[in-house]
């Protein structure tokens, strides 16, 4: 993984030492409440229900041990032993006191870490794709463009105070793992038919409000255009996205209003001003970045296969981790192992600092001592060895890290909800709670196969309900909180919006709404359907008249919906 | 309306004597910047600013350096031509306003001294791009000027993008502040300040 050099950690150091005079003037009353929450968001701090919420940055979801350590210390010593990993393949603290951010950011620094722009109208930490540089369907790693943009995009001195949020991710395989249509820029790396390095330039999709797939701005980018196109992009959204309502801000409306033509239009008009200038991205540099993410030092006689294989024969909780937990490597004999932050009845998403220490361990043992965040909010040791599998299972087992259940029904995706988020209209962490309950028999998981459930508090759509195959968003209803379901949404190279199904639903109903839907999916399918397959063949009427006529006293919310 | 700075940073930190007359509109002509619906207004562009009346009844400083309103320097730059060219002419652009229009009224653009730049609020940051566009595409080479909600902890980006004066917020401490114009010790990305990305350099 990349490694800071001196230049950026000086930067992360004079931000730091920024940060804590901020701090000072804000509690000495130089700075206004207002004028003080742009730059505290920048460093990745809100206020929340509790406490400031620090959000810290683990740049496109790699990890070392060493600042999974940390990360570790930091919930031990500042916050109440827990951190939360995010849908932005963030870690995200509920209980910080400001007093001590400076101190934690002073501390997070000396493994290379920090909160920059993690929150605010900037240009937000890149997520890309966590089985980076050994998916077998890789074409480009994307690993060191995603290292490039984050040094471009860090404290750009022109974008720092953008309309909106700016977020980017960057997918360079096959199957599209990064969501990149739900950005403001997705980029896909990829090879043209003359054989040449070229991105895609998704820009203006996004979720929230608003939920709109983003549409192809470019094709065939030469990439040594990479960063002067998105300046290009962010150009003409500084100067042109609306600042009058935060809920029309981001670029998706400008891109709509525009039409994604006129927009690529402005956006080329623009651009060819620059285009072959200095920010041109050099061979020199392209090699400098990509020689920190070469594959580590992999074991040739690593192997075990026929043993696995005897031992998952014989083992059946062990065939099964294997089956949704274990992913192919492009190394022979090694294989990614996906750590199940969903057990039944702990927030998904949650680890505490014990845990955290154990996992960096194991990192250290089983997998050259680095891992992953990955945007459904699991944790993966990227390179262990076929081997050692069983070893790393037992001692996951232990540590309540092994729940076979990646990419079920219950490893939920899910926003941290009312229980900490002020914006929130309704809880989401017990509904998810709710729902691995109900469905806690493993065979019937498996049997249901690959379904995911996204779950939101509100419209801002943090747990990406859009994009799940069952999507739960909560809504306020005069105060008391009820939950909109959508089906249909879907991730990846098709992705799709969820289409509501009806009137909302009180939350101890939602668990009875899955399951109607679930047994509308198990009646109508077909050998080898999935759920979402299903949605798709026949449309959400089968589903919803099975679950409203189940179902009684779902109320109509007024605000949810899709503008 | 017109407000007299009393002292101004500069990009090298220190703070001097200043003596330009900020004139801005009256507050009933500012323009109305809509927010509804057309795509022509998500520019908040298309607006006529204050009516014509308004901008030819506005009293321009008999002497002395004055900082024109966009609208104004448009309407009036014939009768105003011996002052421009005696140096006491400045041009400001509100954030929503274009700079071409002020550009395609002169021939060269280098004959103003001065040209600000309002924030109206320090979160609206379209006037950095406009300031880069104005250093870089229209080869401007006068003092750039920061005016409005000009608070210290933008200065650093300020600078970057080619301000090189600063109307610091008037409750605001003009000294102190100027410490943070060398916030960061080193950048990444190209800018007006630094024309090679630091891959070109390091
Ligand atoms: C608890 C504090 C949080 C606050 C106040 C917050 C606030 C917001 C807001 C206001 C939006 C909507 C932005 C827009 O549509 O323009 C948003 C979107 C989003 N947030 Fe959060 N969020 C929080 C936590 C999280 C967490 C924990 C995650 C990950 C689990 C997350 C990931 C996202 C994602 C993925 C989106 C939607 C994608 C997009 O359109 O950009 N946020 N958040
Ligand atoms: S979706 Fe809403 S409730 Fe959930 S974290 Fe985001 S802002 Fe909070």
């Amino acid at each position: 993984m990349y490694r800071y050099n001196d230049y950026d950690r000086a930067i992360v150091k004079a931000r730091v030492a920024q940060f804590r005079d901020q701090t000072r003037r804000f509690f000495a009353g130089e700075l206004s409440e207002d004028e003080f929450r742009p730059l505290r968001l920048q460093n990745g701090l809100y206020i929340q229900r509790h406490a400031p919420m620090l959000r810290i940055a683990i740049p496109y979801g790699l990890l070392s041990s060493e600042q999974l350590r940390m990360l570790a210390h930091i919930a031990r010593t500042h916050d109440r032993d827990y951190g939360h990993f995010s849908t932005r393949q963030n870690i995200q603290y509920n209980w910080i006191p400001l007093e001590q951010v400076p101190e934690v950011l002073e501390k997070l620094s000396s493994v290379d870490m920090h909160g920059i722009q993690t929150s605010g109208n900037c240009i937000r930490n890149i997520t890309s794709d966590p089985y980076a540089g050994i998916a077998l369907d890789e074409i480009v790693d994307p690993r060191p463009w995603c290292e490039i943009l984050r040094q471009w995009s860090t404290f750009h001195p022109e974008f720092a105070f953008l309309p909106r949020k700016f977020k980017i991710a960057i997918n360079g395989a096959e199957h599209d793992r990064a969501v990149v249509r739900c950005h403001d820029i997705g980029l896909e790396v990829y090879r043209n038919a003359a054989g040449e390095l070229v991105l895609r330039v998704f820009a203006g999709g996004g979720m929230g409000r608003t939920p709109i797939i983003g549409s192809v701005i470019r094709d065939n980018l030469p990439w040594q255009h990479m960063l002067t196109y998105c300046e290009a992009v962010l150009r003409v959204y500084n100067r042109y996205g609306r600042r009058d309502n935060s809920y029309k801000a981001r670029i998706k409306i400008l891109v709509k209003a525009l039409g994604a033509e006129e927009f690529a239009r402005q956006v080329d008009a623009e651009w060819e001003h620059f285009k072959d200038g200095p920010g041109t991205l050099t061979q020199a540099e392209l090699a400098r970045v990509a020689a920190h993410f070469t594959a580590p030092a992999y074991d040739a006689a690593a192997g075990g296969e026929s043993e696995l294989a005897a031992r998952a024969a014989a083992e059946r909780p062990f065939e099964r981790w294997l089956s949704r937990n274990v992913r192919a490597h492009r190394q022979p004999g090694y294989r990614a192992v996906v750590l199940s932050l969903k057990p039944t009845g702990k927030p998904p998403g949650d680890v505490d600092s014990d845990t955290m220490d154990a996992i960096a361990d194991l990192a250290d043992r089983y997998s050259f001592g680095e891992l992953r965040v990955t945007h459904e909010q699991n944790l993966v040791l990227a390179d262990v060895r076929a081997d050692q599998l069983y070893a790393l299972w037992g001692e996951l087992r232990k540590l309540g890290l092994a729940t076979p259940n990646i990419g079920l029904l219950t490893d939920i995706v899910c926003c941290p909800g009312g229980d900490f988020c002020s914006l929130a209209n309704a809880k989401s962490i017990p509904i998810a709670q709710a729902i691995q309950e109900r469905f806690d028999d493993l065979d019937y998981l498996y049997d249901l196969g690959e379904l995911e459930l996204n779950i939101s508090g509100c419209m801002n759509s943090c747990g990406h309900h859009h994009v799940g195959h069952i999507g739960v968003l909560g809504v306020d209803k005069s105060g008391s909180e009820w939950y909109q379901i959508s089906i249909g949404g879907a991730q990846g190279n098709d992705t799709s919006l969820g289409e509501v199904i009806g009137p909302s639903f009180a939350a101890e109903q939602v668990p009875d709404v899955v399951e109607h839907l679930i047994d509308t999916y198990v009646d109508n399918r077909q050998p080898e359907e999935r759920f979402l397959d299903v949605v798709r063949r026949l449309g959400v009427e089968p589903f919803k008249s099975r679950v409203y006529a189940n179902v009684a006293g779902a109320k109509r919310a007024k605000e949810v919906e899709h503008v | 309306m017109s407000e007299r700075q009393t002292e101004i940073l500069l990009a090298d930190g220190s703070v001097i004597a200043d003596d330009w007359v900020w004139l801005r509109l009256p507050e009933s002509a500012e323009p109305q910047k809509k927010s509804a619906g057309k795509v022509v207004l998500f520019r908040l562009t298309g607006d006529s600013a204050a009516p014509a009346e308004v901008v030819a009844g506005v009293a321009i400083p008999a002497s002395g350096r004055v900082l024109l309103p966009l609208t104004i320097w448009l309407a009036r730059k014939d009768e105003l031509a011996p002052r421009l060219a005696a140096g006491e002419i400045g041009v400001w652009l509100d954030s929503f306003e274009e700079p071409q229009a002020l550009v395609d009224s002169l021939a060269d653009i280098n004959t103003l001294p001065v040209i600000g730049l309002n924030f109206p609020r320090f979160i609206d940051g379209r006037a950095f791009s406009v300031a880069f566009l104005l250093r870089n595409r229209y080869g401007y080479r006068g003092q750039l000027r920061a005016l409005g909600d000009v608070l210290r902890d933008q200065l650093f980006f300020l600078r970057r993008v080619g301000f090189d004066a600063y109307a610091v917020r008037a409750d605001l401490d003009i000294r102190a502040a100027a410490a943070s114009l060398a916030d960061f010790p080193e950048v990444y990305q190209s800018s007006t300040d630094q024309p090679l990305p630091l891959f070109r350099r390091a």
